[in-house]
C-alpha cells in the first residue's frame, strides 16, 4: 500500500522553513509521496528521524542495482499491483545470453548483437541492458576466461552459475563490476551468500515452483546479511506457464498488500527456457520466447534472461515495455499548435493531425525521414489519437477551424487547402463548413505522406 | 532532576540499553527497582512480546488469496442450431485463487467481401476462399479450429459497397449454414445503416444467440437492444476507453430489456505500441470494479484483438525489422495476451499462429495451480 502525503508530513519538522525548495512541509510531503523530491533536501532531519523516514519512504519492492556507472540498471522499486493506482518504477531490465563454450567469434559477434540492437519509437531508443553468462560448460576456468571478454563491455553482467566454485572465479574478474550472482539455491546458499556479501554484489534466489521453500530461503540469506536479492520462482512454459504467472503475482501481491519481508524484491524470468526443447522450428521458438517475455512482463517481470536476439523477436518485447512503463499522471500530449518541417513557404501543404505524443512522434518522424516540407497543424484532442479523437468527437470541424484561426497559418500560405488523416474522412465536411477550407482526405498511415503529397501537391 | 529520572527521561525514547566495558565485583548484590522503572521494563517486554509475534506470523507463509464480493456474469452464446460458447463466469481474479470457469473464446474474422487490404500473412491462408464469407467461415473453423466466427458486413457500408439488407441477409444466411460453430455479426462502422443491418441480422439468425457487434452511444442502439431481445441474441456494449461511458451505456441497454446475461463490453483495445497501456488500465479497472461487486460492470469482456495488424511495426515492410510474416502475428498475440492477462474473454482475431499460442496460454487459466506437469528446469543453464 502507498504512504500517503498525511502519514509523510507527520514525521517531518512542520516548520515550513522552505529550505527543501518547497513553500510549506505539507508540500514536500505530497512531493516526496509522489517520488518527484529526495528526503536529503530537508537540513533539519537527523539521525532517527531521518532513518524512519527514509523506511516508510522504501518502496514496496526493493530497488536493487546490477553493473557500475552510468552503464547500470536498476530493477525493482514498484509500489502498487495496478500501473494507474500510481506508475511503475524502472523498466524490465531485458538481458540476453552468451554462454561459456561459445568460440570468440560467435562470442563477440553476439555481444555485439546485443549491445547494437535497437529500435526507434516515438522519438524515443529502446535498447537491450545487459548479458547474461551462462556457466554452459560446467567448467569453472572456462567460465573465469569467458568473464575476462566481459570486463571492458561496458554492459552491466549477470553471471548464471550453481557452483560456487565457478562463480568466485568469475567473481575475482568481474566482482566490482557488481554483477548479479545467479543463482542461490537450496543447495548452495551459504557459500553464495558469501560470495554476494564479499563482492558486495546482488544475488538471485532460484527456488522453482515452491514459494513456502522461497520464503525460508529469502529469510536465511538477509539473516546471513545478504540484502540485495532478486527472486527466480522459476519459469515454466507450456501447460505449467499458468504456474509460473502465479507465482510472480502471489510474491507481488505479498510483498505490495503484506509488506512481507521475504518477497519485497524484484522478480526475474527466463524467458530462454523456451530454446531447451530442441525438436521444434527456430521461429516458432523466437515467437514462443517473445510470448513467455510478454506474458512475464505483464506479470511483474522486473528483469529477464532471454536467448533470441532478432529484432523482430524483439521489438514486441521492447514496445510493450515501453507502454507499460510510462507515467499514466503524465498527459501522453504535445503542445497543440502550429510546427514547420523542411522548408516552408507560402506553397507549403498544411497538415493535420493530433496532440496525442504517440500520433504526433510517428507523424514527425515520416515527415522527417520522407524529407517533407509542410506546415503541421497540431490539435487539442485531450492527447488522443485520431481514430479515438473521432470517435469521442474531439476531432470535429468547429476545433479545427478554430485552430486553424488561433495559429495564423491563413497568412502563412496563399491557399485554402488542409490535408486530414484518412481515418479522419467522416469529419471532412464539417470543417469545410466551419474553417471555409478545402479538405482534402489524406492516407490513413502517415508512413505514405511522402508519395501522397508527391502526387497531389 | 535527580540522577534517576534523568536516566529514565533518556530510556523514554529507547527499547534496549546496552552497558559496554562494565564490570562490579560485590558479594552479595541486591536490586531494588523502582516503580517507574518497573514499568519501562514491562513496556520493553510488551513490545518484545508484540516483536515476537509479528516475526512469527513473518516466519509462516500464507497463500495471498482474497474473497471477492462480485463475480463476472456468464454469458451464452450459440443454441439452436450450433455450438454453445460460454464467456465470462470467474469468481476471482487470479486462477491461484479460483481457476476461470471457462477458457477464453477466440472468433475468427470473415468479411462479406474479398479484403484485399488484408496483410500478406493472412490473406495467404484464406486467399483461395475469400469470395465466399460461407467458404471463409468454414476454413477457419475446419483448419484453424475456430471457437467462433465473426462476420462483418462491411460491404453494408454506403461508402463500400452499399449492399442492401437483402444481400446482407444472404451472406449471413450462407455462413450460419456453412458453420456449426456461434458468430458474432459485425456492422460496417456506419453509424446511420447499422442498426437497420443488425436488427436484420437479429431477425434472420432468429433464436441462434449470436453477439450483435455493436452498440454504442451514437447510433441507434435502442434498435438494436430490441432487436435482440426480442430473437435472442446478446449485444456488444462498445465504449471508447471510458469506465464511465460504459456503464452509461450498460444501463441503456438492460433498460430496453438486456439482462446482465446478454451483454458482452467492448472497452476499445489500443494496439501494441498505439496506446495499450490505457486499455490495460481500462480493462484492469472495469473486471476490478465487477469483482468488487460493481453489477453494472459484471459483463465479460472483448478484444478487437485484430486492431494490432493496424500498427506499422505489424504491416510495414522494412528490411531493418525483419520479416513482416513473424513480426504481424506476434504484434497481433502480444496485443491478445496483454489483454487476456487483464480479464478479456473473447478476442476477435486474425492470424492463425496468434490464435493458436493466444488459446494455448489462455486454456491454462482454466486449471488449478500446480495441477499441470512441468518440466524439470533446476539445470536450465546448460540445457541449451
Amino acid at each position: 500500500m502507498k504512504v500517503t502525503a498525511m502519514d509523510i508530513y507527520k514525521l517531518l519538522p512542520k516548520t515550513n522553513c522552505g529550505k527543501c525548495g518547497e513553500a510549506s512541509c505539507m508540500a514536500f510531503a505530497a512531493k516526496l509521496s509522489q517520488k518527484e523530491a529526495e528526503l536529503s533536501s530537508c537540513p533539519q532531519l537527523k539521525g532517527a528521524d531521518f532513518e524512519k523516514l527514509t523506511n516508510v519512504l522504501a518502496p514496496a519492492v526493493k530497488e536493487i542495482k546490477i553493473g557500475t556507472g552510468d552503464k547500470a540498471v536498476t530493477i525493482g522499486g514498484d509500489e502498487v499491483l495496478y500501473r494507474y493506482e500510481l506508475t511503475y518504477y524502472n523498466q524490465t531490465a531485458l538481458a540476453v545470453d552468451l554462454s561459456d563454450d561459445m568460440d570468440d567469434s560467435a562470442f563477440d559477434q553476439k555481444l555485439a548483437e546485443i549491445k547494437n540492437l535497437e529500435f526507434e519509437r516515438t522519438g524515443e531508443i529502446l535498447k537491450l541492458d545487459a548479458v547474461a553468462l551462462r556457466n554452459k560448460s560446467g567448467d569453472a576456468e572456462k567460465f573465469k576466461k569467458a568473464a575476462e571478454k566481459l570486463k571492458d563491455a561496458e554492459i552491466p553482467v549477470i553471471l548464471c552459475s550453481f557452483d560456487s566454485n565457478a562463480m568466485e572465479a568469475a567473481l575475482d574478474v568481474l566482482g566490482p563490476k557488481r554483477p548479479l550472482i545467479y543463482a542461490a539455491t537450496e543447495n548452495n546458499i551459504d557459500e553464495m551468500a558469501n560470495l554476494a556479501l564479499k563482492h558486495n554484489c546482488p544475488v538471485a534466489l532460484f527456488v522453482p515452483n515452491d514459494l513456502e521453500k522461497m520464503k525460508q530461503i529469502s529469510r536465511k540469506l538477509r539473516e546471513s546479511g545478504v540484502k540485495d536479492i532478486v527472486l527466480d520462482p522459476g519459469t515454466y512454459i507450456g501447460e505449467a506457464i499458468g504456474d509460473t504467472m502465479d507465482n510472480f503475482i502471489m510474491i507481488r501481491r505479498l510483498a505490495v498488500e503484506g509488506k512481507d519481508e521475504d518477497f519485497r524484491f524484484p522478480i526475474l524470468a527466463v524467458p530462454a527456457v523456451c530454446w531447451i526443447n530442441p525438436k521444434e522450428d527456430e521461429i516458432l521458438t523466437k515467437m514462443k520466447e517473445a510470448t513467455t517475455a510478454a506474458a512475464l512482463m505483464n506479470r511483474y517481470a522486473d528483469v529477464m534472461i532471454l536467448h533470441g536476439v532478432d529484432i523482430w523477436e524483439m521489438m514486441p518485447v521492447l514496445t510493450l515495455r515501453q507502454s507499460l512503463y510510462t507515467d499514466p499522471r503524465k498527459p501522453q500530449s504535445v503542445e497543440s499548435k502550429i510546427y514547420e518541417f523542411g522548408t516552408v513557404d507560402e506553397n507549403s501543404p498544411v497538415i493535420m493531425t493530433t496532440n496525442f505524443a504517440l500520433t504526433y512522434y510517428t507523424v514527425a518522424g515520416d515527415l522527417k525521414s520522407g524529407k517533407v516540407n509542410c506546415y503541421l497543424l497540431v490539435l487539442d484532442t485531450t492527447g488522443k489519437a485520431v481514430d479515438v479523437a473521432v470517435a469521442g468527437g474531439q476531432f470535429n470541424g468547429k476545433a479545427a477551424a478554430e485552430l486553424i484561426k488561433d495559429t495564423g497559418v491563413e497568412k502563412l500560405v496563399n491557399h485554402r487547402k488542409l490535408i486530414i488523416p484518412g481515418l479522419a474522412a467522416s469529419v471532412s465536411g464539417e470543417i469545410e463548413d466551419e474553417s471555409g477550407w478545402e479538405v482534402i482526405v489524406g492516407t490513413r498511415d502517415s508512413s505514405e505522406i511522402p508519395a501522397f503529397l508527391a502526387k497531389i501537391w | 532532576m535527580d540522577t534517576m529520572s534523568q536516566i529514565l527521561k533518556l530510556l523514554e525514547k529507547t527499547d534496549s540499553i546496552e552497558i559496554n566495558e562494565f564490570r562490579m565485583d560485590v558479594d552479595e548484590l541486591e536490586l531494588t527497582i523502582m516503580p517507574t522503572l518497573q514499568n519501562v521494563v514491562q513496556k520493553v517486554v510488551e513490545k518484545q512480546i508484540e516483536a515476537k509475534k509479528e516475526f512469527e506470523s513473518q516466519i509462516e507463509f500464507k497463500y495471498p488469496v482474497k474473497d471477492y464480493a462480485g463475480k463476472v456474469n456468464e454469458v451464452k452464446l450459440g443454441g439452436k442450431n450450433r455450438k454453445t460458447v460460454k464467456l465470462g463466469g470467474q469468481t476471482s481474479l487470479y486462477r491461484f485463487e479460483e481457476p476461470q470457469p471457462n477458457a477464453p473464446t477466440v472468433t475468427f474474422d470473415v468479411f462479406d467481401i474479398p479484403m484485399n487490404g488484408l496483410p500478406r500473412p493472412i490473406k495467404e491462408n484464406f486467399e483461395d476462399v475469400m469470395h465466399s464469407p460461407g467458404e471463409w467461415a468454414e476454413k477457419a473453423v475446419k483448419e484453424f479450429g475456430a471457437d467462433m466466427i465473426t462476420l462483418h458486413l462491411i460491404g453494408t457500408d454506403p461508402k463500400v459497397k452499399d449492399k442492401s439488407l437483402k444481400d446482407a441477409a444472404k451472406d449471413l444466411e450462407e455462413v450460419l449454414q456453412a458453420v456449426k460453430v456461434p458468430l458474432v455479426i459485425g456492422g460496417s462502422g456506419n453509424p446511420k445503416k447499422d442498426p437497420l443491418v443488425l436488427e436484420m441480422a437479429a431477425e434472420v439468425a432468429d433464436g441462434e444467440r449470436c453477439l450483435l457487434a455493436s452498440a454504442n452511444l451514437d447510433l441507434d442502439y435502442q434498435k438494436i437492444a430490441q432487436a435482440a431481445v426480442k430473437h435472442d441474441h446478446a449485444v456488444l456494449s462498445w465504449a471508447i476507453s471510458d469506465v464511465n461511458m460504459q456503464k452509461v451505456l450498460n444501463k441503456a441497454l438492460m433498460k430496453e430489456g438486456l439482462t446482465h446475461n446478454d451483454i458482452v463490453m467492448d472497452p476499445t483495445t489500443c494496439a501494441l505500441g498505439y496506446g495499450i497501456e490505457f486499455s490495460i488500465d481500462v480493462m484492469t479497472r472495469t473486471r476490478l470494479s465487477a469483482l468488487k461487486g460493481e453489477e453494472i460492470l459484471q459483463m465479460p469482456m472483448s478484444s478487437g484483438t485484430t486492431n494490432a495488424w493496424g500498427s506499422r511495426e505489424a504491416w510495414m515492410k522494412k528490411d531493418e525489422w525483419g520479416p513482416t510474416k513473424y513480426r504481424g502475428p506476434i504484434w497481433e498475440v502480444v496485443t491478445g495476451l496483454t489483454m487476456m492477462l487483464c480479464g478479456v474473454d473473447i478476442f476477435m482475431m486474425l492470424h492463425p499462429l496468434s490464435v493458436k499460442t493466444l488459446k494455448e496460454i489462455g486454456t491454462t487459466l482454466t486449471y488449478e495451480y500446480k495441477s499441470k506437469e512441468s518440466r524439470d528446469i533446476s539445470d536450465w543453464i546448460n540445457k541449451f
